[in-house]
């Protein structure tokens, strides 16, 4: 299968501190790919470069072949990858149903299936339409910036820590939320500290570690290396 | 007081208060989107009625067509100054921004000396608008009518688009949250331009409101009246639209009771009275949201 997005040599400083040093990773499409590490590892820093958030020092990022960095957010979003970023961040002051219709913000078309297919995903948030975003709960604000990200109609959905401050029976439906949005064909690239949750569900998985990928290999594969086990999965040998 | 006098004072008091409200709404809505407190905002709406001699007196347009060129170069205006003044310091500290409209401020007031000199300028008297009125025994000119219900009809208009339309769901974004609103696909700078042509536009027409009873127009003639006006959107709740049109029309019906009780001078004083007692009791505000800052 081909690479729907290939990073190479990816340098992202801020204020002269490099953050990112060059990094190199491809996600093949239609997989889940995660990105695995310890905090200030350098994982946001990646996904924000990708989105055009952040304009990295040097890099070439290839999205279905094609040159997307110096892009603008919009543009990126336009080509179908978008971002569900770190901590949710779903308007407090718009309704459910806003965050959803601003989530299909570039698209012109009638939103109506869409807007169906997320409610189908996340009953909950049919319920809570025309409720303010603000006043929902972190797993329900969790599965509203998932639906938002969906209205894009994107071909690869990049999530920032997920189950960020969820409760673990939340963070399962998450993960299996990603496993079916995954299955209707949609590229994952998931960044996570939850490293056993996410390596479970992972084709492939990357390891970051302050800035520099230091392993690689199928999402099995990294579960069952002895030096993950102790420094990411907490278990002794 | 009688009964006709005191309506005769309700009537000029809603009237001023409406013109008040409808520059504190250029105020609010730039501080709810740039968290910026426009403080060029008043010497925008000076340069207005500079605008309005020129297209009358100078060019002797018809009111209707000079209404216009006033509205579009006003617009002009305060989109180029944010384009220039504003938005190369989008990520600075909040400080540097606010010290740029200081800046610009005192730009404008000094461009307007040197172009227009400071003596003052008559403004051109629009015909049907200075026609005395007379019902119910309160005689008034139409201006004075008219501008309570120009406000409220622009209001509702607003705040239509503000709740109801793809534009007015972007700039609610916006104001929360610049980063998310661009992973959504928002033009961030679009949207900070489109809420600076809102301002000026109703800063343009606050402005043929304002003078058209008025004799003169000179350099700093907007800069009391655009700190009254900030002082509205402050007693309002800064960032909040309603709250802008309320503190309006407040302070400019306790104004104008001041004067009329023959406290004249006395009036200018209230009102900053009222700014510094509302920021001891509610610095937030009417309708202020409260600012909780998340760890």
């Amino acid at each position: 299968m081909s690479n729907i997005l290939e990073i190479k040599n990816l340098v992202v400083s801020y204020g002269g501190i490099e953050a990112v040093k060059g990094i190199n990773m491809v996600v093949p499409e239609g997989e889940i790919v995660t990105l695995i590490g310890a905090n200030g590892a350098g994982k946001s820093t990646t996904l924000k470069s990708i989105s055009g958030l952040v304009k990295p020092k040097q890099a070439s990022i290839l999205y279905k072949g094609k040159e997307i960095v110096g892009q603008s957010p919009d543009f990126i979003v336009s080509q179908g990858i978008t971002l569900v970023p770190e901590g949710r961040r779903v308007f407090p002051n718009l309704t459910v149903l806003e965050n959803l219709k601003i989530g299909a913000y570039l698209r012109k078309d009638n939103l109506k299936d869409d807007l169906e297919y997320v409610f189908t995903l996340f009953p909950r948030l049919r319920e809570r339409e025309w409720q303010m975003a603000g006043t929902l709960s972190g797993g329900e604000q969790q599965m509203l910036a998932v639906g938002r990200a969906l209205m894009s109609r994107p071909k690869v959905i990049m999530m920032d820590e997920p189950s960020l401050g969820l409760a673990p029976l939340v963070v399962k439906d998450i993960f299996n939320i990603i496993q079916t949005i995954n299955k209707e064909g949609i590229t994952v690239l998931l960044i996570e500290q939850n490293a056993n949750m996410a390596l479970k569900i992972a084709h492939k998985a990357y390891v970051i570690e302050t800035g520099t990928i230091t392993m690689e290999g199928t999402g099995d594969e990294l579960l069952a290396n002895e030096e993950i086990k102790q420094a990411y999965l907490g278990k002794t040998k | 007081m009688t009964t006709n006098a005191f309506l005769q004072y309700c009537l000029t008091g809603i009237s001023i208060g409406g013109i008040y409200a409808l520059i504190a709404i250029g105020y609010t809505m730039v501080y709810g989107i740039l968290r910026l407190i426009n403080f060029a905002h008043g010497d925008i709406f000076m340069m207005a009625a500079y605008f309005m001699i020129f297209s009358m007196v100078n060019f002797a347009l018809p009111w209707y067509v000079a209404i216009i060129v006033v509205i579009t170069a006003t617009v002009i205006l305060g989109v180029t100054i944010e384009r220039i003044a504003y938005k190369p310091l989008r990520s600075a500290p909040r400080m540097s921004i606010m010290i740029s409209a200081i800046g610009v401020s005192y730009f404008l007031q000094n461009v307007a000396t040197y172009l227009f000199s400071a003596l003052p300028k008559p403004y051109p008297a629009i015909g049907f608008l200075t026609k005395i009125i007379s019902f119910g025994g309160i005689s008034t000119s139409v201006v004075t009518f008219i501008t309570p219900i120009l406000t409220l009809a622009f209001v509702f208009i607003l705040m239509q688009l503000i709740n109801h339309t793809k534009i007015g769901m972007a700039m609610r974004a916006v104001s929360k949250d610049f980063e998310t609103s661009q992973l959504m696909g928002i033009k961030i700078n679009r949207v900070i331009s489109f809420t600076f042509v809102i301002g000026c536009f109703l800063a343009a027409i606050g402005s043929v409101l304002y003078f058209t009873p008025r004799p003169s127009v000179y350099p700093l003639a907007g800069s009391l009246p655009g700190l009254k006006c900030f002082i509205a959107a402050v007693f309002g709740g800064i960032g909040s639209v309603p709250g802008a049109v309320l503190g309006g029309f407040i302070i400019g019906l306790s104004e104008t009771f001041i004067k009329a009780a023959g406290y004249s001078e006395f009036s200018d004083v209230f009102t900053f009275i009222l700014l510094i007692v509302i920021l001891l009791i509610k610095p937030t505000g009417l309708f202020g949201e409260k600012i909780t800052e998340k760890v």
